[in-house]
């Protein structure tokens, strides 16, 4: 339909998607491009499912995009990698956290968390699976699995060339800049 | 300066570049930003009022006052708002004055799907639609404009997908327009019968004026492609969307002004165009109109007229095409149902109706909604703000007709209960039902994201405020037996349900605890000491007996081997679930 990149983050609330978003955009606002982001929130401090869609290039109509859109699936969660892998272009790459939050109803021993989620995401597309939690408490700190992401993603899409740390500097609090720094680092070296 | 906002922070920014010296607003999903970044331009006096006919009615008077006014509401806001906005349209402004009505296609956060632009039709008042965030900020310019120009109010109106998306905007500078200078005028300000006539007759010919600058404006606009064979006519989001969709394979029509709808500028372009298509969200809005121009026009028979759209819906819609995607796997994805927060202060309360059976339960909108979720299931009616109160009664006077001795309660939070739930308190005293009000005091507007409130002690802005209190107002107007506890002593609140099941006539309980996520005031902090240690389970004594499960916690899970299993990096030491373990098998976990 048109040039533009886009890009799909999903998460659960409490990950850091809309962090994430922000930082991005921002970068790609500064680097030259029309960007557009838009985020569903609400519900989202509560447990449920999050997603922010962030598109750019020359010039950006719609803020959102349809099924198969999206040139890169970004999922904090991998069970939320599946719920919105109807996005993802069919030449499109996906990049996953290896991790899984459970819902309300899994907790509760109501349903369990799904089998095979990795296996089946890797069958279907290309994936790319991090172990984005995991190294965020190797660096002590969980809630920089985003940012360690971030790090992955900035590579995979060919961002590099966007001063990065100058975006986290300005939107994270100064107490919590050098381990997301640090975190960033982690995953832009990723070898994958 | 170029800036990534969202529709809602440039509203906020255009209102603070147009000279706006005065807003005042109710918070409501996806409206509520528009106020919170208002708050911070110290040009600008802005507040929370405590629902948004009081906000409308501050606008007005404002507006006659000389200022330049802003409020700003979710859809359904504006049906609480409509009594003064209806009339304000009749009786012209001052100042200029601009009510944002902020729509919620596809319900994300809303009790109903209503198209607001009905509103303008209805009331009668002129309505600008941005599709973007340069849009809403330029827009909110010309909107005062247009209201000083042809003395009315304006509908300003907008969706989520305006509200929360973010694009690039271009800042300007402020215009300081100043307060014009106001005198008494009975003839104009004053609504009674005789005035209002002719004000109707007035009304009427600035419609006709209106209907000639909607042909002229370049709010509304056309984007032609050379070579495209179809036209589109289209307005907010919806042009985005389109564009996305046809490209340059179709011409534009985008309206940005939409009430009255431009119909010389429609004629002139349909003319022009053998496939002609309307692309709008929601309710054929333009296309009724539209076609009542005699022009032959394809909209809602091909565009869902429910849900929320977006390009791949119009171009399925429009021109079968499908989208080629990678197949889920339906089987490896779970729902994520909201809950409520590790901590919450509603759950000991829904948790001790929800053993009750035999009890009706009217709720209310907000985060206790959740109350009706699984595993609490304690809830039988949600409608509106403050029906949670009124509807107790109804179902109260009916019971009373059928002799059904099945107990009355309804739910309401604090911020509900100051929007509009004292009326309907009022209506329980004063004819007398035999039904208990709970009111959920969480010390915050919760569900839109924590904003100050009557009850909280502080403004909009920050500065310290009277707290309106509860309990004793509630017993001044006449509730005899009220009682407050602390929704997290499961004892307290049962006691409390157990006494007002038996006290004959209305009666009141406070739940009184603050949200687990507010950040605490100084003075809160020492009234609402925190939990300074979480629970964990002892594996020995948990008998897998699964009670704890029945409070619907987020921190705690299950295990048919090992037993249940508390997260110690979510609890936030509440307790609740400990006072329900039939084998006191929670205990504390030492200090978090």
């Amino acid at each position: 339909m048109n040039t533009c990149k886009n890009i799909l983050l999903v998460g659960v609330g409490g990950q850091g998607t809309i962090l994430t978003s922000k930082i991005l955009s921002t970068g790609l606002l500064n680097a030259g491009y029309d960007v557009k982001m838009s985020e569903i929130h609400g519900m989202a401090q509560r447990g449920g499912s999050v997603s922010t869609q962030v598109r750019f290039g020359e010039r950006v109509n719609s803020p959102i995009i349809g099924r198969g859109e999206a040139n890169i699936l970004i999922a904090f969660e991998k069970m939320e990698a599946m719920r919105w892998l109807e996005f993802l272009s069919k030449s499109g790459k996906l990049i996953v956290n290896d991790h899984e939050i459970e819902s309300a109803p899994i907790l509760a021993g109501k349903e369990s968390y799904p089998e095979g989620v990795l296996e089946a995401l890797s069958e279907k597309s290309s994936a790319l699976v991090i172990p984005a939690t995991k190294m965020a408490i190797e660096l002590d700190s969980i809630r920089v699995m985003n940012i360690i992401m971030l790090g992955v993603l900035v590579k995979q899409a060919g961002l590099e060339t966007i001063d990065w740390k100058k975006e986290m500097k300005n939107l994270i609090k100064p107490k919590f800049v050098d381990i997301n720094l640090k975190a960033f680092e982690l995953g832009y070296q990723y070898k994958v | 300066m170029n800036k990534l906002l969202t529709g809602n922070e440039a509203v906020a920014r255009g209102a603070y570049e147009a000279g706006v010296t005065i807003g005042s607003a109710y918070p409501g999903t996806p409206s509520t930003e528009i106020f919170e970044n208002l708050a911070q331009y110290d040009e600008i006096y802005s507040e929370w009022a405590p629902n948004e006919k009081v906000a409308a009615e501050v606008v007005v008077g404002a507006s006659m006052a000389g200022a330049r006014a802003l409020s700003a509401m979710k859809h359904v806001g504006m049906n609480v708002a409509s009594d003064p906005i209806y009339t304000h349209a009749y009786l012209g402004v001052n100042g200029g004055c601009v009510y944002v009505t902020a729509d919620d296609p596809g319900l994300h956060s809303s009790q109903n799907e209503q198209d607001n632009r009905y509103v303008a039709l209805h009331a009668k008042i002129p309505m600008l639609e941005p599709s973007n965030s340069q849009e809403c900020k330029d827009m909110i310019g010309k909107a005062y404009e247009i209201s000083e120009k042809y003395d009315v109010p304006i509908i300003f109106r907008m969706t989520t997908r305006v509200c929360h998306s973010k694009s690039v905007v271009a800042l300007g500078e402020r215009t300081e327009v100043g307060i014009k200078k106001y005198e008494r005028n009975i003839p104009k300000f004053v609504a009674t019968p005789a005035a209002c006539r002719r004000h109707h007759v007035e009304l009427e010919e600035k419609l006709q004026r209106l209907e000639e600058f909607s042909n002229e404006t370049d709010l509304n606009f056309t984007l032609i492609n050379k070579d495209a064979k179809i036209g589109v006519i289209t307005s907010g989001i919806s042009f985005e969307y389109a564009k996305e969709v046809f490209g340059e394979q179709a011409s534009y029509l985008k309206l940005g002004f939409t009430y009255p709808i431009p119909k010389q500028k429609i004629k002139d372009f349909a003319a022009t165009y053998e496939t002609l298509y309307v692309v709008e969200e929601n309710d054929p809005y333009l296309e009724t109109q539209i076609k009542a121009l005699g022009i032959s026009i394809l909209g809602k028979e091909k565009i869902p007229i429910t849900g929320e759209l977006n390009p791949e819906i119009i171009a399925s819609s429009l021109l079968s095409e499908r989208p080629d995607y990678v197949q889920q796997d339906k089987d490896l994805v779970k729902g994520r149902p909201p809950t409520l927060c590790s901590g919450c202060p509603h759950r000991g309360l829904f948790f001790e109706l929800s053993k009750r059976k035999d009890a009706v339960i009217t709720g209310d909108i907000g985060c206790y909604t959740l109350g009706s979720a699984d595993p609490l299931n304690a809830m039988d009616s949600v409608i509106c703000m403050g029906a949670g109160v009124s509807a107790a009664h109804g179902f109260a006077k009916v019971f009373e007709q059928t002799n059904d001795n099945r107990k009355v309660f309804g739910v309401v939070g604090d911020s509900t209960f100051f929007h509009s739930g004292i009326t309907s308190l009022i209506d329980i005293v004063y004819n007398q039902s035999n039904c208990t009000i709970i009111i959920l005091d969480n010390r915050v507007t919760g569900m839109t994201g924590h904003q100050e409130n009557p009850g909280t002690g502080y403004t909009l802005k920050g500065k310290k405020a009277p707290i309106i209190e509860i309990e004793p107002l509630v017993l001044s107007i006449g509730i005899e037996d009220v009682r407050q506890v602390n929704p997290n002593n499961l004892k307290e609140v049962r006691e409390a349900l157990n006494a007002a099941s038996i006290f004959e006539g209305p009666s009141v309980i406070i739940t009184k605890w603050p949200c687990a996520l507010k950040k605490l005031h100084e003075e809160e902090k020492k009234e609402y000491p925190v939990a300074q240690w979480v629970y964990k389970v002892d594996t020995d004594k948990c008998r897998k007996c699964r009670m704890c499960l029945k409070v619907g916690c987020p921190s705690i899970s299950f295990d048919p081997q090992t037993g249940s299993f508390i997260d110690p990096n979510t609890c936030v030491g509440c307790s609740v679930c400990a006072q329900v373990c039939p084998f006191d098998a929670i205990e504390r976990a030492g200090d978090a």
